[in-house]
């Protein structure tokens, strides 16, 4: 009994010693790709690619939020499409928002310092992005594609996901050098881990950024033929034609002509008009014409407190309806300020489509920014198709509809700024008849909105494009293109953090590099003023 | 077993003797007890055995005892500190002289101690350690063995959580050593290292131990003591032994606690009335009447609403003995645990089996520990506290319809609004969130004492500790929570597993030559760690169609692989060396970076074995020991392969539309390819003291810690890597504190013994380090998040400064102590006074400066009446719900009404002053946990059993500055409180 005992337990202890040893071996992840895993396997290369278009859409791993891409802030705040509207219309006569979110007045208010958390939120995610693009580039340069056994069709589809990485990365380094000046700069050939990227001057980013549209023109789908969401030369050509027409801006030289080159090569590229404007930005705008390059979005597949869920959700509340938006229930967040709404001649949206203002029970002054009744609502984005159905979510949390990064009004009004800026390769008859397109469209079909030559003139392209492309995120680029930003005479409601509106300083025409990079990388130099 | 005999004879011949006894005169019996060396004992205990006779010597150390009747006795005489000796008497008529010489009692000093990897003697000890038996635990109604020891230990505070059924604790020795990696200490139960990670289904890890289970929890806490753990042990080890069954009768003991609970203290909010006055001023202050048109006319105490009177049961009963020669303990317990929240309701029942068995000639032992747990609960949704104390007391409770289950809401456009808190009551009644988790626990462990060299032992440990927890939760379709989704149903379920195996000689010699003692402990150890679940989906409340949302599936597994070595050696009893040395190899590190050694070395010196306190009366004890030793750290949460290139797949819901169809995003995550250990060396000195034989015993230590390579989650240079943030070795931390301990054995008579326990605790941590670069920020990196808006953080990592201190800014008051709204120092001296960010600065901090542990008990005769306090200084609390809703702001919501926090009847505040030093407030406190009274009815049914009965209050009191619920909230942001309720526990302990 008792040997037979113990033998049993010399057994088991045997079994136990060998489940021990055969555990004992190097650990790899168990869901988890190696990056070697990854790359040779070619079926990975586009969900990686879907990770790079989805740092703009999305906050993470889950949706709506759970496993966060970065980190230092709120997971839902830190989108990158989020925080670019914050950057670029809450600091403008477009919004104003009510929450007590950290320092988010100081946007308006414009006396942000080098500790906005925003401020800091959006330079992360366009280094997160850059740091992606560039990962993804490192591994799929030729000799890698090939050492991976990357050929035939998957190769020539390799190369195009490559262009693309490239063209994302080129457009992120755009906001960088348009938002915060003289960057960090940083490429597929500089290693990961312990190093300090070193700050380039904004002009030479600038030409970094030239270069690189312009040398993936060849690997870029052809204008329209792309998969939906995914960039084409189009795409490309509209980020060159940005460029040019702010290149007085970045670079000390006015790039006009060149912006007028690219303009041309859209428009002949075969998009049209949306024919109501209200339609771009409802959740079936995906079947639009217009829509040069979307950031996508979807209630079910795509979830996230960013993006398009903050730009339907923040702006409702008060006595409007969220049924009405596709949504369960409003943020009550943002507003407009009294000199947007003055932009309009008739605010009813009766004749001029695009006055989109919801007025019932809200005050056209702004006493208390942090009250959601003062200012006018904006209904433009909203969860409900053009035939009035709500989105796919049924929880009414997370809308469809997709956002307009760059679409065809937009183009006609550069191609019209542009030759009014005086560059060469077009004419003001065609500038006049692409700003009267717009226009019709604006006003429904009916041409009683369509000016003369005369009229065509630099502050009303300032104005048509605030009027156009309202929450679109170009206003503040726009506005410091046109001097108007710090120390122009243009001043709306609590810029300065004064009620009536003030000037401030120029430096603000730039963001600061935030403390928190400036703390890490001894490279980097803050700019002026702050 | 032996001395059961002897009882059982002895008594049986005193019962023989009475007829005898009964008819004859009486004697006395007369004596001097004295020590070992011929002085007299006051105080000490003489009885005669199996009577009622008994006294106490004198100051000269005399006693008599008189009435006895003529017949033949035992006579005892026992001190503390000293073996209790009996003699033999026949007692006639007249006196009979007897007088004892007390031998001192080293059995305190010989006192075996579970250390790491075998047993020390006490006296051998050169670390800092202390055990608590089960003896000295804390009574009352305890759920969990962290609480049994709470207050009693200095250097370690134990906060609850909260007041959740099962809640667990969170545990710092030392105020802990890493920043963000686990402050945890690591756990050991029977040789089993069990993991921190908490299982889905379970409030707890360690609530799924029975605590009646536990025999004794031993605290490591310097560098000679842990050292030998290695990693994982930098901040301490609590060591946890079950009790174990003796080769004697069966015997079986019932306990039995049935308790009552309830809320003393509600968060303070303005009443209905109070509310109804302000609402209504400030319409007519600013002539919109938008916000009182709102207003009800019910009178609504929420906190009332969702808290009740709760009863829980627990019960255990066990067996131990030995059949055959093979001793055994088992023991089953069920808990039966009501929240005062209502619907929180914990069901455990948990079973443990022990058997030793020695084979071969007592050659081989073997132990076999083996526990499970079986635990139900239903957790109820805490967002009731925050609704309660927000929701509109002008509101009713039910609405009148049936909309929503019947429970008001606020509503907007047909529907919930959901901006606006939800009815608290709706919350709990209309969620059923439930969580069963299995875990079972246990070891085999041989001991093999070489035949041919009796001085040297094998031993080996196989244990394992694995859990499987399961839940779902769902809401109904009228539920407001759920409205727009119609209700939702989930499941979930996760597993962890974790084992060890240990290998180790053990050769322990004296050698008389040299007046030596050797041990000598030399090892191999495996530990491996695994969590995993399954992928998990999302239903409607039909609990069938799918919400085609998904978590995705995971599974995570670390090891760690280790050879250690101990010597302890003794020189003349008087002077001890232990030097210990591990390395350890983590799979979280590179196959380059894998390994990290950690060595420690202690020197004590026990100063009363030397000659010229050999002979002292007053000084029973007196050791001085110093210790220096480096401890590891590489536990950093759900971060498994922070050195390795990986990408990770995103779920169902982070799918990219590409063309008519969506893409499942991969997404590269950040990694630190150079990860190292991070390590803390630590330096203690201590002193161990023991006067009076003994009745005053305690310790007094100094430590400093210093951390290097500190595990933290740090922003880095953007661009740099593939995230803003990376877990990776930076900067260092530095801590220092004392301790102080006594235990003192106030009165010892016949009658009465009073026992009193006293510690206290100084601890201060200092970041000193936080860069990569050397260049030390000035910006704080914000931690701690508070309501009141997204994103906001009141404390922060600063060098200089303790971690987690708060990041405010300086409240300005007028002439009468009230603070100006919005009026801030200008410490930047920019010239503008209002709460910008760079005007913020660091006051305070959450951790206490000291802490202490204050419990006395008192036997008389059959009774017994004991408490415990503890006490916290200088911890400062961040009274998070008066700063988000202490202004009248707070009702100014569209379209609903939020109740405020009854600061605001002080500070008048129209907008928030979330950053404002005014609720920055001291949470100094004393409180009593527990106060204790009993009665033995010592045998009863004919001497058939034992019988025990104890009434408890536990929570008795709290005394505090503290404007805000409770000042004991972990981490200083008192937010939405779970709240610890007082317990009235009736007990008893029933044993045959």
């Amino acid at each position: 009994m008792r040997s037979t005992i113990f033998k049993r337990l010399a057994i088991v202890s045997f079994l136990l010693l060998t489940i021990v040893t055969s555990c004992k071996k190097d650990l790899t992840p168990a869901y988890d790709l190696t990056s070697v895993k990854v790359y040779a396997d070619f079926a990975n290369y586009k969900d990686v690619l879907a990770k790079l278009y989805a740092v703009y859409a999305l906050s993470g791993q889950q949706g709506p939020a759970g496993k966060p891409d970065i980190a230092g802030i709120d997971e839902g705040f830190s989108n990158y499409l989020r925080e670019y509207y914050n950057m670029q219309e809450l600091t403008t006569d477009e919004a104003i928002i009510a929450w007590n979110d950290g320092t988010i007045h100081d946007l308006h208010n414009m006396n942000w310092n080098a500790d906005n958390e925003f401020i800091r939120a959006m330079y992360d995610r366009i280094y997160y992005q850059i740091s992606l693009c560039n990962e993804f580039i490192r591994q799929t340069t030729d000799s890698k594609l090939a050492s991976n056994h990357i050929t035939g069709n998957n190769l020539v589809l390799a190369k195009q996901y490559r262009a693309e990485a490239r063209f994302l990365r080129a457009m992120s380094y755009w906001h960088a050098i348009d938002l915060y000046g003289n960057v960090p700069f940083v490429t597929e050939t500089d290693p990961i881990g312990a190093f300090f990227p070193p700050q380039k001057p904004r002009a030479t980013v600038f030409a970094y950024i030239e270069s690189e549209l312009k040398a993936i023109d060849g690997d870029l789908v052809a204008a329209r033929q792309n998969e939906y969401g995914r960039a084409d030369q189009a795409a490309e050509w509209m980020l060159l034609a940005k460029l040019y027409l702010n290149a007085q801006v970045y670079t000390g030289t006015d790039r006009s002509t060149d912006a007028i080159t690219y303009c041309n090569k859209i428009i002949t590229a075969g998009y049209t008009l949306e024919p109501h404007y209200a339609n771009l930005f409802l959740a079936d705008n995906n079947n639009s014409k217009e829509i040069i390059f979307p950031i996508t979005f979807d209630g079910i597949h795509t979830q996230g407190y960013g993006g398009m869920t903050y730009l339907v959700h923040a702006p409702v509340g008060g006595a409007e309806n969220p049924a009405s938006f596709g949504i369960n229930g409003g943020w009550s967040g943002i507003r407009t300020t009294k000199s947007f709404v003055s932009l309009f001649s008739d605010i009813s949206g009766s004749s001029d489509k695009r006055a989109l203002f919801f007025t019932t029970g809200q005050n056209l002054d702004i006493n208390d920014p942090y009250a959601f009744t003062d200012g006018y609502l904006i209904a433009k984005y909203k969860n409900v198709t053009s035939l009035g159905a709500a989105g796919s979510d049924p929880t009414g949390n997370f809308p469809d509809t997709d956002f307009p990064m760059f679409r065809l009004a937009d183009v006609y009004l550069m191609y019209a700024e542009a030759v009014l800026r005086g560059g060469s390769g077009g004419d003001l008859v065609t500038a006049l008849s692409y700003v009267n397109l717009v226009r019709t469209r604006a006003y429904d079909g009916s041409l009683t909105g369509n000016i003369t030559p005369t009229q065509l003139t630099l502050p009303f392209i300032l104005d048509e494009r605030g009027r156009e492309l309202q929450w679109e995120m170009h206003r503040r680029t726009d506005l410091i293109r046109f001097g108007q930003f710090t120390d122009g005479s243009y001043v709306w409601p609590w810029k300065g953090n004064v009620k009536a509106g003030t000037t401030v300083a120029n430096f603000r025409n730039v963001m600061p590099i935030p403390n928190t990079d400036l703390a890490n990388n001894p490279n980097l130099k803050q700019n002026t003023g702050y | 077993m032996r001395i059961f005999y002897l009882k059982k004879y002895l008594l049986l011949s005193a019962l023989l003797l009475i007829p005898y006894l009964v008819f004859a005169q009486t004697g006395s019996i007369t004596g001097k007890v004295t020590d070992e060396n011929k002085m007299p004992i006051p105080g000490a205990t003489v009885t005669v055995v199996g009577s009622s006779l008994s006294t106490a010597t004198g100051n000269n150390g005399e006693y008599t005892i008189t009435g006895v009747k003529p017949g033949k006795y035992t006579v005892e005489a026992k001190f503390i500190g000293y073996i209790t000796t009996q003699s033999i008497v026949m007692v006639s008529s007249g006196n009979v002289p007897v007088n004892f010489n007390l031998k001192p009692d080293s059995k305190g000093l010989n006192e075996v101690v579970v250390i790491g990897y075998g047993t020390a003697r006490k006296k051998d000890l050169t670390g800092s350690v202390t055990t608590i038996t089960s003896k000295d635990f804390n009574q009352g109604p305890i759920t969990t063995p962290e609480q049994l020891i709470q207050g009693k230990v200095a250097g370690v505070q134990i906060t609850s959580n909260g007041g959740a059924p099962g809640s667990g604790s969170t545990i710092r020795i030392r105020g802990g050593a890493s920043l963000n990696a686990s402050n945890d200490p690591l756990i050991v139960i029977d040789g089993v290292p069990v993991s921190n990670n908490t299982i889905a289904g379970a409030s707890n890890p360690l609530s799924s131990i029975n605590p009646d289970d536990i025999e004794s929890e031993t605290i490591l806490k310097d560098a000679s003591a842990t050292a030998i753990f290695g990693s994982r042990a930098s901040n301490g080890v609590i060591i946890i032994t079950t009790k174990k069954g003796k080769s004697a009768a069966l015997q079986v003991t019932f306990n039995s606690l049935n308790s009552l609970s309830n809320v003393t203290k509600e968060v303070p909010v303005l009443t209905a009335d109070q509310f109804r006055t302000l609402v209504k001023a400030d319409a007519a202050t600013t002539g919109s009447s938008t916000q009182s048109t709102l207003l009800g006319n019910a009178n609504t105490d929420w906190q009332k609403q969702i808290y009740r009177n709760a009863w829980a049961s627990d019960n255990d009963i066990s067996f131990s003995g030995g059949i055959k020669g093979l001793p055994y303990r088992l023991s089953l317990g069920y808990l039966d645990q009501d929240g005062v929240l209502k619907t929180s309701n914990l069901k455990r029942t948990s079973v443990a089996l022990n058997l030793n068995k020695d084979l071969l000639n007592n050659s081989l032992k073997i132990d076999l520990n083996l526990k499970g747990t079986y635990s139900q609960s239903r957790f109820a949704d805490q967002g009731a506290i925050g609704s309660a104390v927000n929701f509109d007391p002008t509101q009713p409770v039910y609405s009148g319809n049936s909309n929503y289950g019947g429970f008001y809401e606020w509503v907007s456009g047909g529907a919930p609004n959901t901006l606006a808190p939800r009815n608290p009551l709706g919350l709990l009644e209309e969620k059923w969130d439930l969580g069963a988790v299995k875990r079972s626990i246990g070891n085999i462990q041989f001991n093999y004492i070489f035949p041919f060299l009796k001085d040297l032992k094998a031993n080996v440990n196989f244990g394992y500790d694995a859990s499987h927890g399961q839940g779902s939760t769902s809401i109904p379709a009228t539920a407001a929570s759920a409205f727009a989704s119609k209700g939702s149903y989930d499941r979930y379920s996760q597993d962890n597993l974790n084992y060890v195996s240990d290998y180790y000689l053990n050769y322990v010699k004296d050698i008389k030559s040299i007046d030596s003692h050797i041990d000598l402990t030399a090892g191999y150890s495996y530990q491996y760690f695994q969590n995993s679940a399954p992928e998990q989906d999302f239903f409607a409340a039909d609990q069938v169609t799918s919400l085609n949302k998904q978590v995705v599936a995971y599974k995570n597994y670390y090891y760690i692989e280790s050879t250690f070595a101990r010597l302890n050696y003794t020189l003349a009893d008087k002077y001890l060396l232990t030097a210990t040395v591990r390395r350890d190899g983590s799979s979280r590190f590179s196959p380059e970076n894998r390994f990290g050694v950690f060595p420690s070395v202690s020197l004590a010196w026990r100063i009363n074995r030397e000659s010229f306190l050999k002979d002292s009366k007053v000084i029973s004890d007196l050791k001085l020991r110093a210790s220096y030793g480096k401890t590891g750290q590489q536990d950093i949460d759900r971060n498994y392969f922070p050195y390795l290139a990986r990408y990770t797949f995103g779920d169902n819901g982070s799918q990219y539309q590409f063309g008519n169809s969506f893409t499942t995003t991969l997404r590269p995550e950040g990694y630190d390819p150079n990860i190292k250990w991070e390590t803390t060396t630590t330096s203690n000195i201590g002193l161990d003291y023991g006067f009076l034989n003994g009745r005053i015993t305690g310790t007094i230590d100094y430590y400093s810690k210093k951390t290097k390579d500190l595990l933290a989650d740090i922003p880095v240079a953007d661009g740099s890597g593939l995230t803003n943030h990376l877990f990776t070795n930076v900067g260092n931390m530095e801590s220092k504190g004392a301790e102080f301990a006594v235990n003192v054995v106030a009165m010892s008579t016949k009658d009465v013994k009073w026992k009193i326990g006293y510690n206290v605790t100084y601890n201060e941590i200092t970041l000193t380090n936080l860069s990569k670069t050397g260049k030390n920020s000035t910006v704080p990196i914000g931690v701690g998040g508070i309501p009141g808006g997204v994103g906001n953080t009141i404390q922060a990592y600063l060098v200089g400064a303790t971690p987690n201190a708060f990041l405010v800014n300086k409240q300005v008051y007028d002439a009468n102590g009230k603070p100006l709204e919005g009026v801030y120092v200008d410490i930047n001296h920019n010239g503008v006074s209002d709460a910008g960010v760079a005007d913020r600065y660091i006051y305070k901090q959450p951790n206490p400066k000291f802490f202490m542990g204050f419990n006395s008990s008192v036997d008389y005769k059959k009774w017994t009446l004991g408490f415990s306090m503890r006490a916290n200084l200088g911890n400062y609390i961040y009274n998070a719900f008066a700063a988000s809703t202490g202004a009248t702001a707070g009702f100014k919501f569209p379209n609903y009404l939020g109740n405020l926090s009854s600061s605001v009847l002080n500070t008048n505040f129209k907008t928030y002053q979330l950053y404002s030093d005014y609720y920055v407030e001291n949470g100094s406190f004393l409180r009593m946990d527990n106060a204790n009274l009993s009665y033995n009815f010592g045998k009863i049914l004919k001497g058939k059993a034992r019988l025990r009965v104890t009434g408890n209050v536990s929570n008795v009191f709290v005394i505090t500055k503290y404007t805000g619920l409770d000042p004991e909230v972990q981490g200083g942001i008192d937010n939405n409180f779970y709240p610890r309720p007082r317990v009235f526990a009736f007990g008893l302990n029933l044993g045959f």
